[in-house]
C-alpha cells in the first residue's frame, strides 16, 4: 500500500555563519501492507513526524521515493498530488479543527474539496459522525467539545472521503488515559470495519502494543529496528527499542526499584521471561521442584501484546547456593534468564 | 459673528451625510483592495502558501513607504493623481481617492497580520485534505481570522472618520470642512463643539457595530 525507498529529508540550518543541514529523515526504507496498522515509534526529534508528512508529500523528500498504491508521488505534479492526498486521511495531535465551522461543517469540508454537492457532503459527513458516535453534536462548535470528542471529529473528518490510508500524528498524545483508550478502540474499528490502512506515529510504546501489527523504531532519523509487534516486544535488538518495550511492559525492575527489591528480599533474584510459547511456566515449576527450591514473587509484569501473553517475572530463590547455581544453569539452557 | 442655528442645522446634517458617504465608500473600496493586497502579501511571504520573494518585497516596501506619510501630506502629494483619476482636486469625490489609497495599505497590513495569527495547524490540515493554496486562503484562513479581521476593519473605519475630517480641511466635504470653514476660520466655538460631537458619535456607532459583529463571529 505504502512503500518508502531510501527516503531522506534534510533541512538547511545555520551553524554560526556556516550553512549546514539537518538530516531529519536519513535513508528510510519501509513497506506498509494494505489493511495493516503500522506504528512508528521514537523520541521527540527522532524524525517520525517528518517521515509521516513525507508519506502524503506535505514534506517533499530531499531524495528517495514514496509510492502510495503503486503511484510514485514524486513523479506527479502538484495538482495530481492533491488528488492523491484526498485518498489519504490525516489526524493530528492538536486536532486542528476549523474553529469557524460547526462539527458537521468540519467533517463536510474535505467532501466539498472532493467536489461533492453541499447536500451530499452534509449527508456523508453525517454518516461519518455516526460512525464515531457524535451524530448528536453536529451543530456544535469545536470549543464546546471535550478533547476526546474533538479527536473523534478529527477522525470523522479524515474518514469522510473514504480514504484508503489514515495517517495519525500522535493522535492520542494530548488525551488522558481513558480517552486515549476510546480513541484507540475507534482507530481499531476504522481498521477492522472499514479496512483502512493506518500509519501512526507515537512516543508511547503502549499505543503500539494496543493496536499495531507492525512497528518501526526511529532514532536520529533512521529506522533502527522494525518487524512484527510481538517479535519486537519479545526480542528487542536495539537499545532504544528495549527501553521503549520496558516502558510499555513495566516488567523488569530497574534502578531504585531494584535496590528496594534487593533490600526487601534476602535471597537471589532471577528474572524469567513469559512468552507466547508458554514453556517457561511448567518448566520453571518442574525445575524448582527438582532442585528443592522455594521462591517468592518479587516483581512481575505480564500483559498481552497482540492478544498473546508477554512479560517477565522476577523471583527470589531460597535454598542452598549450589542448588540455585545448578538450577540457573539448566534454566539458562532452556531460554534467556536475566539474573537481577 | 456666529451662525444662526435655526438654519445651520441643515448644513450639519448634510455634512454628516457627506462624511458617512465618504467613509463608507472608502471603506468598501479599501476593504476589497486591501484584502487583495493583504492576501497577496500573506501568500507570497517566505514559507507561505505561494512563496514569491520579488512580489513580497515589492508589496512590503510599498506599504512601508505609504503608511508613514502623514495623511494631510498624502492628500497634497497625491493631488495630481487625484485630478487625473477623479477629474478634480476638491470636493467629496476628490477626498475619497487619497483616502482609498492610504486605507488600502493600512487594511493590507491588518489582513496580513491577522492571517499570520491563524494556527498553522489548520492550514496543514487543509493541505492534507488536498486543498489548493487559493482554496486554503479563501475557505480556511479568511473564515478562521474573520473575528479579528472585523475588529481590524472597525479600527480602519474609525481611522477613516478621522481621515475624512482632515480631508475636509483641504477642500473635501463633510463635517471636517464645516469645522474648518465655520468653526476655525470664523472663530465660532458652537460650530466647533457640534462638529466634534458629531465625529465622536460617529466613532462610537462604528466601534459599537464592529464589536457586536466580531462578538457574533467569535461566539464570545
Amino acid at each position: 500500500m505504502i512503500e518508502l525507498r531510501h527516503v531522506t529529508k534534510t533541512f538547511p540550518t545555520r551553524d554560526g555563519n556556516r550553512k549546514s543541514e539537518f538530516r531529519a529523515v536519513d535513508d528510510v526504507s519501509l513497506t506498509v501492507e494494505r489493511g495493516s496498522v503500522f506504528g512508528i515509534v521514537g523520541h521527540s526529534g527522532a524524525g517520525k513526524s517528518t517521515l509521516l508528512r513525507v508519506i502524503n508529500y506535505l514534506e517533499e523528500p530531499t531524495s528517495g521515493s514514496v509510492l502510495v498504491d503503486g503511484q510514485d508521488l514524486g513523479a506527479l505534479g502538484e495538482r495530481r498530488r492533491r488528488a492523491v492526498r484526498r485518498s489519504i486521511g490525516m489526524v493530528f495531535q492538536q486536532f486542528h479543527l476549523f474553529r469557524s465551522r460547526t462539527v458537521l461543517g468540519n467533517v463536510a469540508y474535505p467532501l466539498g474539496l472532493a467536489g461533492h454537492s453541499r447536500r451530499e457532503a452534509r449527508e456523508r459527513a453525517g454518516e461519518a459522525l455516526r460512525f464515531v458516535g457524535l451524530e448528536g453534536h453536529a451543530r456544535r462548535y469545536p470549543e464546546q467539545l471535550s478533547g476526546g470528542q474533538r479527536q473523534r471529529v478529527g477522525i470523522a473528518r479524515a474518514l469522510a472521503t473514504s480514504p484508503k490510508v489514515l495517517l495519525c500524528d500522535e493522535a492520542t498524545s494530548a488525551l488522558d488515559p481513558q480517552t486515549t483508550g476510546e480513541v484507540l478502540d475507534l482507530l481499531e474499528r476504522v481498521n477492522a470495519e472499514l479496512g483502512v490502512t493506518i500509519v501512526l506515529i507515537t512516543h508511547e510504546m503502549d499505543v503500539v502494543r494496543r493496536i499495531c501489527d507492525r512497528v518501526a523504531v526511529m532514532a536520529d532519523g533512521r529506522v533502527v529496528e522494525s518487524g512484527g509487534v510481538y517479535d519486537v516486544f519479545a526480542r528487542p535488538k536495539h537499545i532504544v527499542t528495549s527501553s521503549f518495550v520496558r516502558s510499555a511492559l513495566h516488567d523488569v525492575p530497574e534502578g531504585a526499584a531494584l535496590e528496594r527489591l534487593r533490600a526487601r528480599h534476602g535471597g537471589r533474584l532471577v528474572t524469567v521471561p513469559v512468552t507466547r510459547d508458554g514453556a517457561d511456566g511448567p518448566d520453571l515449576s518442574r525445575l524448582l521442584r527438582r532442585y528443592g527450591l522455594d521462591f517468592a514473587i518479587a516483581h512481575a509484569g505480564v500483559g498481552e501484546v497482540q492478544h498473546l501473553p508477554l512479560g517477565s517475572v522476577t523471583l527470589e530463590l531460597r535454598g542452598p547456593d549450589d542448588a540455585i547455581d545448578a538450577f540457573l544453569t539448566e534454566l539458562a539452557g532452556a531460554g534467556e534468564v536475566a539474573v537481577a | 459673528m456666529s451662525v444662526d442655528w435655526n438654519e445651520f442645522w441643515v448644513k450639519v446634517v448634510d455634512a454628516t451625510g457627506e462624511t458617512v458617504y465618504m467613509v463608507l465608500i472608502t471603506l468598501a473600496l479599501s476593504a476589497v483592495l486591501g484584502m487583495a493586497v493583504g492576501l497577496a502579501l500573506y501568500a507570497t511571504r517566505k514559507g507561505g502558501v505561494l512563496p514569491n520573494r520579488v512580489v513580497y518585497a515589492v508589496l512590503n516596501a510599498l506599504i512601508n513607504v505609504i503608511r508613514p506619510v502623514p495623511f494631510i501630506i498624502a492628500i497634497v502629494a497625491l493631488s495630481p493623481v487625484t485630478r487625473g483619476v477623479v477629474g478634480t482636486m476638491i470636493g467629496t469625490e476628490a477626498a475619497i481617492f487619497p483616502m482609498v489609497v492610504v486605507a488600502t495599505f493600512g487594511v493590507a497590513r491588518i489582513v496580513e497580520t491577522n492571517l499570520l495569527a491563524v494556527d498553522t495547524g489548520v492550514v496543514e490540515a487543509a493541505r492534507s485534505m488536498g486543498a489548493s493554496p487559493l482554496r486554503i486562503v479563501l475557505t480556511v484562513l479568511v473564515p478562521e481570522a474573520l473575528g479579528p479581521l472585523v475588529l481590524g476593519f472597525t479600527f480602519m473605519l474609525v481611522a477613516l472618520i478621522d481621515f475624512s475630517a482632515v480631508a475636509g480641511t483641504v477642500g473635501g466635504g463633510g463635517v471636517g470642512n464645516l469645522a474648518m470653514t465655520y468653526g476655525y476660520l470664523r472663530f465660532d466655538t458652537s460650530v466647533m463643539v457640534v462638529t466634534v460631537a458629531v465625529l465622536i458619535v460617529l466613532v462610537q456607532i462604528a466601534q459599537l457595530l464592529g464589536n457586536l459583529l466580531a462578538r457574533k463571529i467569535l461566539r464570545r
